[in-house]
């Protein structure tokens, strides 16, 4: 496929822009005119349609196929959402209107809320941060306000992570000012409690924690782990990115945890991967609540308004309430499945199990026990007797028509891959998908270098990242591709709308 | 082009995959074998200063990958002489001679008996064995 500039006939153009009439054209001084008009591609509107369309075409998505992203929780978006997300009132509402003109967008704000309080097992709520690593860096903002409040923030400068952890947990923890104390994962693969002991004391400000982590297992310590941090006066945060796998199963609450975000762009169908902007909202424990985000919708009645009186507030995290649109997918999904959230959770679980127990025999397991939403396997055995790589098998599995799952993460497994089916699936393509997974085990015996130079059958061939991340390239240059039309014969009067 | 795998004898190993080389009371590290072949291809070294020092178990610098980003984790404590700008300006050095011209830093040795708490090269292979 060409580029849209390759495409470029110099002079041919979409539609004609007529020079308004009676307009005075304000005088700009020379020295700020362009000295010639910006490269832009010249094309009649149906070529312009068409090549965005093609474009679409190349693009792979939950909509196209089967998106096993560990950890990232790649559902099906329904449809209705969009619907509800579209209906005048929601979609025409002006975010700085009056509180009186938007009680019906408040009074959603407020029942989400309230769904996520019963979700999460919390006292409160925030609705801003706009993505989990907001969510992470406001809980961490809150960590701080509440030991300042306490003449304890000094001292308490670390925060324990485990070497499972998502990438973001270090950099929130960098970014709001915190030491990073890592703790291990023990054979069985929980947190190392043993580690964990000897890493916590006075100057421990708190723990982050994904449960169940990215190896997809719960934590059978988590008790203990509670005992260990409120025993010495520290708070617990729960990466909400799992959360998939506990729904009206297990509350983070309950677990002893005083954040948690919840990925409205995970759990609850917020369509992204760059498909939309994605939503963070954190619910915390009755103590911290004096601390979040301003404003905060409060309900006074039958009438709800946003609250900005929060003297202790961090302050503000996000503009406006938060990502309102998200806001009305993630509490239509929600209300759709009402109690049947805890299906939810139970299908996404028995989904990856099944696959695990298809696939244990064919790849290396790290950890010999029922997974959670999601589980690890191992290309180790592939690549020391094969050199077929967990890298070859994802770029194998396009070939199939999948997108490939997580690869080399989580870090503490080598040659990972982190597979996460969701609910959304049927039994069929979760077999598929297994089949597909053994035969690349065979090819990988039988003709491995098909499986090294895969993939072969996508319109991008196998990308030579390493260049790509020494040699950045952010934009097209134009002196690389001389001979693409139009250059040199554009004329200046092209950008004063002749 | 990659190295081929191999400990060798006259290295001392730690077990987070990482050699000295030690000559008098200077030490010379760099990642082993397992470690840069697990993280392929490298892209980055971020190197510590020269002049400042590194403690034993703890890590001074970090080596990046498409894969990951790891940790340089110091088998010895010392004082850095010397930083490889070889690897600097061109990582995968490491990939292609990981013993050689891929050392990462030289140090002066500070801390006593801690060449002693090192694995040789046959002790290094069995954690590898284990791993």
């Amino acid at each position: 496929m060409k580029l849209i500039y390759e495409k470029s006939q110099s002079g041919r153009r979409g539609i004609g822009v007529p020079q308004p009439d009676g307009l005075d054209v304000p005088e700009v001084p020379a020295e700020l005119r362009r000295k010639e008009p910006p490269r832009l591609p010249e094309l009649a509107e149906p070529e312009v349609l068409r090549h965005f369309t093609e474009l679409s075409t190349r693009n792979f998505g939950i909509d196209t196929g089967f998106y096993p992203l560990g950890s990232c929780t790649m559902k099906y978006n329904p449809r209705i959402n969009e619907r509800l997300v579209g209906l005048p009132g929601f979609a025409q509402l002006h975010p700085l209107v009056e509180d009186d003109a938007a009680q019906g967008a408040l009074e959603l704000e407020w029942e989400l809320e309230q769904i996520l309080l019963q979700v999460t097992g919390l006292d409160a709520v925030s609705l801003q941060p706009a993505a989990g690593s907001q969510g992470e860096l406001t809980g961490l903002m809150l960590f701080h306000a509440y030991f300042a409040d306490r003449g304890e923030d000094e001292q308490r400068t670390n925060i324990v992570i485990p070497d499972t952890a998502h990438g973001t947990n270090p950099a929130s923890v960098t970014m709001a000012g915190y030491k990073l104390t890592p703790v291990r994962t023990d054979q069985r693969g929980n947190i190392d409690v043993a580690d964990l002991r000897t890493k916590v004391d006075e100057h421990t400000a708190g723990l982050m924690l994904t449960n169940p982590s990215t190896l997809g297992l719960f934590d059978e310590n988590i008790e203990e782990i509670e005992r260990i941090f409120h025993g010495v006066g520290a708070l617990m945060y729960y990466d909400g990115a799992n959360l998939n796998a506990v729904c009206g199963i297990s509350r983070p609450g309950d677990m002893g945890f005083d954040v948690v975000h919840i990925n409205l762009h995970k759990t609850f169908s917020q369509p992204h991967g760059g498909g939309g902007p994605g939503g963070g909202p954190i619910a915390v424990r009755e103590m911290l609540e004096p601390f979040l985000p301003v404003p905060v919708v409060a309900r006074d009645g039958d009438t709800f308004r946003l609250d900005y009186d929060r003297p202790k507030s961090i302050g503000k995290v996000r503009a406006f309430s938060g990502p309102f649109g998200v806001f009305v997918r993630s509490y239509a999904f929600m209300r759709s499945y009402g109690p049947a959230l805890r299906e939810m959770s139970e299908v996404a679980v028995l989904n990856a199990n099944y696959m695990l127990a298809r696939l244990k025999d064919t790849y290396d397991v790290p950890y010999e026990r029922l997974c959670m939403h999601e589980f690890v396997l191992s290309a180790r055995t592939l690549k020391r007797e094969h050199g077929v790589s967990a890298l070859d098998v994802a770029k194998r599995l396009m070939d199939y028509g999948f997108h490939p799952p997580t690869i080399y993460f989580p870090l503490v497994v080598p040659e990972a891959l982190m597979i996460e089916p969701t609910e959304s699936e049927a039994k069929e393509t979760l077999d598929a998908f297994c089949e597909a997974l053994i035969a690349i085990a065979r090819e990988a015996a039988n003709e491995p270098d098909t499986v090294h130079s895969a993939p072969h059958s996508r319109p991008v061939k196998r990308l030579d990242e390493v260049r790509a991340a020494k040699e950045v390239v952010v934009k097209y240059r134009f002196d690389d591709h001389p001979a693409v039309e139009g250059a040199g014969d554009r004329q200046v009067e092209a950008q004063k709308g002749v | 082009m990659a190295a081929s795998e191999s400990y060798p004898d006259e290295l001392l190993y730690h077990s987070e995959h990482d050699w000295a080389r030690i000559d008098g009371d200077e030490a010379t590290l760099g990642v082993t074998w397992f470690a840069q072949d697990a993280l392929g291809e490298l892209v980055h070294y971020e190197a510590p200063d020269i002049g400042s020092t590194v403690a034993k178990d703890a890590s001074y610098g970090e080596v990046e990958s498409v894969k990951a980003v790891s940790d340089l984790i110091s088998p010895l404590s010392g004082e850095v002489l010397e930083v490889n700008q070889k690897v600097v300006d061109a990582p995968e050095t490491v990939n292609e001679d990981p013993y050689g011209d891929g050392w990462l830093i030289r140090i002066r040795m500070s801390g006593a008996g801690e060449r002693d708490q090192l694995l040789s090269a046959a002790e290094y292979r069995k954690v590898l064995e284990d791993a």
